[in-house]
């Protein structure tokens, strides 16, 4: 995150604490909805593990939490080389017929959700995945949708948008002048 | 200009551990730790090198070191082709350089290289077109720097990240060990508090002390006393020819690891061979198979670091303009 120029960057003034209410609530509905019960959780690193946490104690779920870290099935090796710092991928049950809730912090143009996909079916074969955002903020460059997203923002070209933590989490809006 | 590594202190190739950064040493372990879950996904392998091909040029024998290393490439997705150019073109004369512009013709990305000849990985890296990367899997008697990395590693795992508070003893032929040589270099970068070689005077170069900073004994009663890790060398049996030493009972009888040995190191010292063993020469079978022994681990892991090393030094396409 670049705080060179700090007129440039400005909190977001939606409540995380609130929005991770909400997200909880749709959760619940669409887990009903489609007779899931016992969903096993996995959040993306850095921002969605942070986010995956919290839904995790809402949601009261008794699987531990997993965690995906998606540099070894990214698709612009060849363009950029490895990640310096990768984290260890955490799935600690067996995925086979359960159902999945990927969560992410920010969707943009999709290509991390097609490799954290990627990753997860060669952990095992789920019944299902669900993808939960804590942002949406378009520019989709891939068939992808969330089917829970907490907020939607319009960002205009060359913004971006940015979760800190692990605690307090706050929603972060830098780029283009405001 | 450091050969192994870019502007930005990435790794580049990966030649001998000296002349590498603490931090490149931490990161390739860290990298590794990632990779050895790799291992346990129902897919055994990861999309990362894709379309590359990697070349196993192995003008030296070797089974362990070349298996491993096809395995790693071929969990990181690549490509791999294995030569053994003893067999091959230099039997019909061919030159090195001869050899390796015909594999350039083939579109390889990395030469993975093994050679008698000490400095050949260094020759064949200055003169490889800017995208393609070149490992050393041991040249002569002057390094094998991934099997280093992976007995850091295996070190590691076991003794936590501190190495300042590990006392290390390399026990053995010191003298023709690529293996120790490197291992030397890789614990001292990582500020080991003290490290130890423990050899006869025929097997061990003269300024040993001075050039490596390492403590020397000529007794293992002496050298293993309270030691956290015991790396046994395998002892090459020409050596018993060429005088340097009497047999290989009388070696045994005087250098080998044996639990009465190991009872002097610390009571939870780890035992590692770079492999292969000679059992009965080198290290007792009861201590190789026994509890303290890690030296199947040494090659579970030398997978996952390896795939680190290719996975780090493999050029993008991005960088440094390369086709």
């Amino acid at each position: 995150m670049s705080d060179d120029n700090p007129a440039q960057t400005h909190q977001i003034g939606a409540d995380v604490g609130l929005v991770l209410d909400s997200m909880t609530t749709a959760l619940r509905g669409l887990c009903a909805q489609r007779h899931i019960q016992a969903p096993i959780l996995i959040g993306i690193h850095t921002g969605g593990v942070w986010v995956a946490e919290r839904l995790h104690a809402r949601l009261g779920i008794e699987d531990p939490l997993g965690s995906l870290d998606i540099s070894f099935y990214r698709d612009d090796f060849t363009r950029a080389g490895m990640h310096p710092q990768v984290h260890p991928s955490n799935i600690p049950v067996s995925l086979d017929n359960r159902h999945l809730i990927l969560v992410d912090d920010v969707l943009f143009t999709g290509r991390t959700i097609r490799a954290a996909m990627n990753e997860l079916f060669d952990h095992g074969r789920p019944a299902s995945v669900t993808l939960a955002v804590l942002v949406d903020r378009g520019g989709r460059e891939l068939p992808i949708q969330a089917d829970v997203v907490g907020l939607r923002i319009a960002l205009d070209a060359g913004e971006q948008i940015k979760l800190t933590g692990p605690a307090p989490l706050q929603l972060l809006r830098q780029g283009a002048a405001p | 200009m450091n050969l192994q590594l870019d502007d930005q202190g990435r790794l580049r190739h990966f030649l001998d551990i000296a002349g590498l950064p603490r931090d490149v040493l931490i990161n390739i372990m860290d990298t590794a730790e990632k990779f050895s879950g790799v291992t346990e996904q129902a897919v055994k392998k990861v999309p990362l090198l894709r379309g590359k091909t990697i070349v196993n040029v192995f003008f030296e024998n070797s089974t362990r070191t070349r298996t491993t290393f096809e395995l790693a490439a071929k969990r990181l997705s690549a490509d791999v082709l294995n030569l053994n150019i003893s067999t091959s073109s230099a039997s019909k004369g061919e030159t090195l350089l001869d050899t390796l512009a015909n594999l350039q013709a083939m579109h390889s990305d990395m030469f993975v290289v093994r050679h008698e000849d000490s400095g050949t990985a260094e020759f064949i890296a200055r003169h490889v077109p800017p995208h393609v990367a070149v490992i050393n899997a041991g040249d002569g008697r002057h390094a094998h720097p991934t099997q280093a990395m992976l007995d850091m590693f295996t070190i590691r795992r076991h003794k936590g990240s501190d190495f300042g508070r590990l006392r290390v003893a390399i026990v053995g032929d010191i003298m023709h060990s690529r293996v120790a040589r490197s291992q030397i270099h890789a614990l001292n970068t990582l500020l080991t508090g003290e490290v130890r070689v423990i050899a006869p005077r025929t097997l061990l170069p003269g300024n040993v002390r001075e050039a490596l900073g390492v403590h020397v004994f000529h007794r293992p009663e002496e050298g293993l006393r309270d030691v956290d890790v015991i790396i046994m060398l395998r002892l090459q049996k020409e050596r018993m020819s060429g005088a340097l030493l009497p047999s290989e009972h009388e070696y045994f009888q005087y250098w080998g690891l044996t639990q009465e040995r190991l009872a002097l190191a610390a009571p939870d010292a780890i035992v590692m061979h770079p492999g292969p063993i000679n059992r009965g020469v080198e290290i007792d079978s009861v201590v190789a198979d026994g509890d303290q022994s890690v030296i199947l681990e040494q090659v579970t892991h030398g997978i996952a670091v390896r795939m680190a090393v290719m996975a780090m030094s493999m050029r993008s396409s991005g960088t440094e303009g390369a086709a």
